[in-house]
């Protein structure tokens, strides 16, 4: 195998690539996707450890989508304007803001002539519709381009000919093509004149960097407006005739199933209700308003089968993860040895916006709504679960609320087209909350093991054993090969691809000699646990474990922290990110007792983020008290510095550090979900401490460095591990006890009365008019 | 099936629905007014916050049985209308300035909170502090929180300017 990059058949020279002129009606340019990026190319998946530094995630999913990518088209309409639909999701992410910014720079066109939908689920395109490991700049960034140059080009010579005169006399900017007498035509008028009646090659060149006028520029989300005036739709706010509200009335246990339903008419005759069915998850009832499907679920007697987990509380699996772990290879070393061992409770990986989709199954046919990451799985295993082709079913993506890798699956999806089939009807499903933390897709449970060991002032070996709950990637890479092979039975499939993932994800980015980092799932099925790869998958943990490592061995070699990385560090980026936030953040500054600062480094994503933070761990502070909260310590300033390479929008991408942080933040403090005796007890998102105002920083800045790197690399999650390490080792500093179980108050009493289990929603209040202000 | 009359931003609204349902449900499932977002229906998420009468609530844990004739509800949809001029609501401007949505899912309840907050704490006579932020219990799942500390405390300012 070759490990040079090579050149793909589009690709005419370094600047120089070659797509399409769609023959019809309109203007419609096209370039294929195996344009992707040329970092890694051809590079093969080395079997030695640390794999990251030279093919990491992201070269990975990039290459599933090179050789099926197809074609992804921009049309230019009669107004001028130019249409994308995007074969990826938006979450809040960002993304449609950077691809129209893309467009707009190419096509030199405004921004808000730019319109970026999402597409619905495209089979054809394999495996290049899946939503994940913050890929989809990096690999949209060189084809939409070229779609849009080639719009450009096709523009200009339609110009030229209404025009008169050559296309290199001709001026476009603004959507305005003009020619030296002053005469000019808008791109509407020019895009009818350019459409083609067959598909041609064309061959263009990308602008270089240095011309960019839009991309590099900080620019408002381009659903900004929609967002502050209440306009921007979900998929609960679309209106599909008939698609009545629908709640499922789901097992006390985890994934228990419904045997029977002892009081199915008196339900069904409850005020709204019009439906009342078991589905595989539980019993789903329709209503009038999701009001009246509350009620109806809460006064439904079910009888039901066992959970997956029956009994089993967080020790037990504590347990089961520590005696499946992988053995460290080096002996511990007397006074030479360092270790720590680290455990990380399940968390929830739920959005704001609860699983819900639109289903409307009737006559052999199915339509679905929904927030959907991996869109073509979601259509192939909807159709099978109904008996249906997938070309009987029509797959839309709809913005979401957040996803943090729940969205990867199509959980309401799924049910939404199972209810609606039972009832013959249409149907809008929504989770209760309640139901998310309890029955939803968590982040697995780990247990981290670190030793290393020093001599005669050297770190001679690190070594790492992640020990996990099985995460459940049965999602593949999008489409249906992958998928089937991640679900074969007993998850041995699923482990391959676990493994897969963590040693593509999983770099540690010091010389310490003898580096290994290795992740096991003891129990490799993956339906006993509801998992999926939330925001980060591994890192924040891993991160986490051998960040406060580090700490210890500096602290063993009597060297300050950030003079310890420095010196270790392999990276001149990662070392440039972690000098600017030592620099930005004062580090080393004098602090009272109780507070302290700590800093942490991470590199993933074709990028590193360095970031620092104060803590107060104060008893005043620490007590302070909120109604139905949960305080603690509290990280009073927060700095985030971050190499994300090549930037498209500066804004976006701070805005995503940001949201990485509080990720980072309560994972280290707060945030958990407690499983005891097989149910997880946190049902509210008073119960889940999620970061709320009460824990955010007086403080946030995050600076985002001129990059060396000519390619953009992945930004939303890149913001989370260095976060969650850097918190941890503040408390460590300011605690002087290096903490070893997180969130680090998990075993602080319960700072809430679980709710019920039977009924599994609570009833909505009747007394908000008390607490108006 | 009992009527129910009362003024949703600005307008007269009669609905037919039964007595016990959230006002949250009547505004998205009977009106389909869908800015005030479902994020928890147990008045601890404050995904729908609106106003009743200038005041902050929330919807999903209000009858509609308990709402008067007179009694005036304003969605994040009619915000700007209560304020001067044509355009947004100061707040919806400050929002803008500072680009703070995310996803979005959050934010009309967000800025309908912090109205009301700077509203409250204007009648106390003073500004915004610190501590009255940390009293927002507004989530918001993207993490946005540094973003809407600044953006309410642009907000407050024009909105003390009378924009």
């Amino acid at each position: 195998m070759e490990n040079h990059p090579t050149e793909g058949p589009s690709r005419v020279s370094r600047r120089s690539f070659v797509g399409y002129v769609i023959g019809g009606a309109t203007l419609i340019a096209a370039a294929d996707l195996g344009l992707a990026p040329s970092a890694a190319q051809a590079v093969p998946i080395p079997s030695v450890p640390q794999v990251p530094e030279l093919y990491d995630l992201n070269d990975f999913l990039s290459h599933c989508a090179m050789p099926t990518s197809n074609l992804i088209a921009i049309e230019v309409d009669e107004k001028g304007h130019a249409h994308f639909a995007l074969p990826r999701m938006e979450v809040g992410q960002g993304i449609t803001t950077a691809v129209s910014m893309l467009i707009a720079e190419e096509l030199d066109l405004p921004v808000d002539h730019v319109h970026v939908t999402l597409a619905p689920a495209r089979p054809e395109l394999l495996f290049n519709q899946l939503t994940g490991g913050s890929n989809t700049i990096i690999s949209m960034y060189t084809p939409v381009r070229v779609a849009a140059a080639i719009a450009r080009k096709a523009l200009l010579e339609a110009a030229a000919i209404l025009l008169g005169g050559t296309v290199a006399q001709l001026v476009s900017k603004g959507g305005v093509i003009s020619a030296p007498d002053g005469s000019s035509v808008t791109y509407g008028e020019a895009a009818a004149k350019a459409a083609k009646p067959t598909t041609e090659k064309v061959e263009v060149e990308l602008k270089e960097t240095s011309q960019h006028a839009v991309v590099g520029k900080p620019h408002r989300r381009v659903d900004a407006r929609e967002a502050v005036t209440g306009k921007k739709k979900f998929a609960m706010d679309l209106d599909v005739p008939d698609a009545l509200p629908t709640m499922v009335c789901r097992a006390p246990e985890l994934n228990g199933t419904a045997v029977e339903i002892k009081n199915k008419g008196d339900v069904e005759t409850m005020p709204g209700v019009t439906h009342v069915a078991i589905i595989p998850t539980g019993v789903a009832v329709r209503a009038k308003t999701f009001g009246q499907c509350i009620d109806a679920v809460r006064a439904l007697d079910v009888t039901w089968n066992s959970g997956t987990v029956t009994t089993m509380s967080a020790k037990d699996i504590r347990a089961e993860l520590k005696a499946g772990q992988i053995p460290l290879a080096v002996p511990k070393i007397g006074a030479t040895s360092v270790e720590g061992e680290f455990t990380f409770h399940f968390r929830s990986g739920s959005a704001l916006e609860p699983n819900c989709a639109v289903a409307d199954v009737r006559e052999g046919k199915a339509t679905i709504w929904g927030g959907l990451k991996s869109p073509i799985t979601a259509q192939e295993k909807i159709a099978a679960a109904l008996g249906l082709l997938p070309t009987d079913v029509k797959v839309n993506v709809v913005q979401g609320g957040g996803s943090f890798g729940r969205k990867l699956f199509f959980d309401a999806a799924l049910e939404a087209a199972h209810a609606s089939k039972a009832f013959g009807a249409p149907v809008k499903l929504m989770w209760h909350r309640a139901d998310e933390p309890r029955q939803g897709r968590v982040h697995p449970m780990a247990v981290s093991r670190v030793r290393a060991t020093v001599l005669a002032g050297s770190v001679l070996t690190f070594e790492q054993r992640h020990a996990s709950v099985a995460t459940d990637f049965t999602h593949g890479l999008g489409e249906r090969l992958t998928a089937e092979a991640a679900a074969l039975p007993t998850g041995l499939s699923n482990l391959t691809f676990s493994e897969s993932i963590f040693l593509l994800a999983t770099e540690m980015p010091y010389n310490f000699g003898v580096v290994t980092q290795l992740l096991n799932e003891p129990k490799p099925a993956v339906d006993r646990f509801n998992t999926s790869s939330v925001r980060n998958i591994y890192s924040p943990d891993v991160a986490t474990a051998s960040e406060l490592m580090v700490d210890q061995l500096a602290k063993k070699l009597k060297q300050d922290p950030v003079a310890f990385r420095r010196r270790y560090l392999k990276s001149d980026v990662v070392k440039r990110v972690l000098d600017r936030a030592a620099e930005l953040g004062d580090w080393g500054r004098s602090m009272p007792a109780g507070t302290a600062q700590g800093i942490a480094i991470h590199k993933e994503y074709k990028g590193a983020t360095a970031v620092l933070v104060e803590i107060d761990c104060r008893p005043e502070t620490v007590n302070r008290e909120v109604r139905d909260a949960v305080t603690g310590p509290r990280i009073t300033k927060a700095l985030v510095v971050a190499d994300v390479g090549l930037v498209i929008n500066p804004a976006g991408v701070k805005a995503q550090m940001m949201g990485g942080f509080s990720d980072g933040m309560c994972q280290a403090l707060t945030y958990s979900n407690h499983l005891v005796g097989g149910q997880f007890l946190e049902a509210s998102w008073d119960n889940s401490a999620y970061t709320r105002q009460w824990n955010t920083p007086f403080e946030f800045e995050c600076e985002v460095m001129e990059s060396h790197g000519s390619q953009p690399g992945g930004v939303g999650e890149a913001g989370v591990a260095a976060s969650m390490a850097a918190v941890a080792c503040a408390y460590a500093r300011a605690t002087g006890e290096m903490p070893t179980e997180f969130p680090i108050n998990f075993h602080e009493p319960l700072h809430f009365e679980p709710k019920s289990f039977i009924p599994s929603v609570p009833e909505s209040p009747t007394d908000g008019l008390a607490y108006t202000f | 099936m009992p009527s129910h009359t009362f003024q949703l931003n600005g307008e007269t609204v009669t609905v037919d629905v039964e007595d016990d349902v959230r006002i949250l449900w009547v505004l998205r499932d009977v009106l389909g007014v869908t800015g005030p977002k479902y994020g928890c229906g147990i008045n601890v998420c404050k995904a729908c916050t609106s106003h009743i009468n200038g005041k902050a609530f929330n919807p999903c844990s209000v009858k509609v049985a308990d709402i008067d004739a007179d009694d005036e509800i304003t969605t994040i949809e009619g915000l700007a209308d209560t304020a001067p001029g044509d355009g947004l609501h100061p707040m919806q401007e400050a929002w803008l300035e500072h680009d703070v949505a995310q996803c979005g899912y959050c934010q009309p309840g967000q800025i309908m909170t912090a109205v009301a907050l700077v509203n409250k704490v204007r009648k106390e006579g003073r500004a915004i502090t610190e501590a009255d932020l940390d009293t927002i219990r507004n989530v918001c799942r993207c993490g946005t929180y540094s973003r809407i500390r600044e953006a309410i405390k642009t907000g407050q300012d024009a909105m003390a300017r009378g924009l």
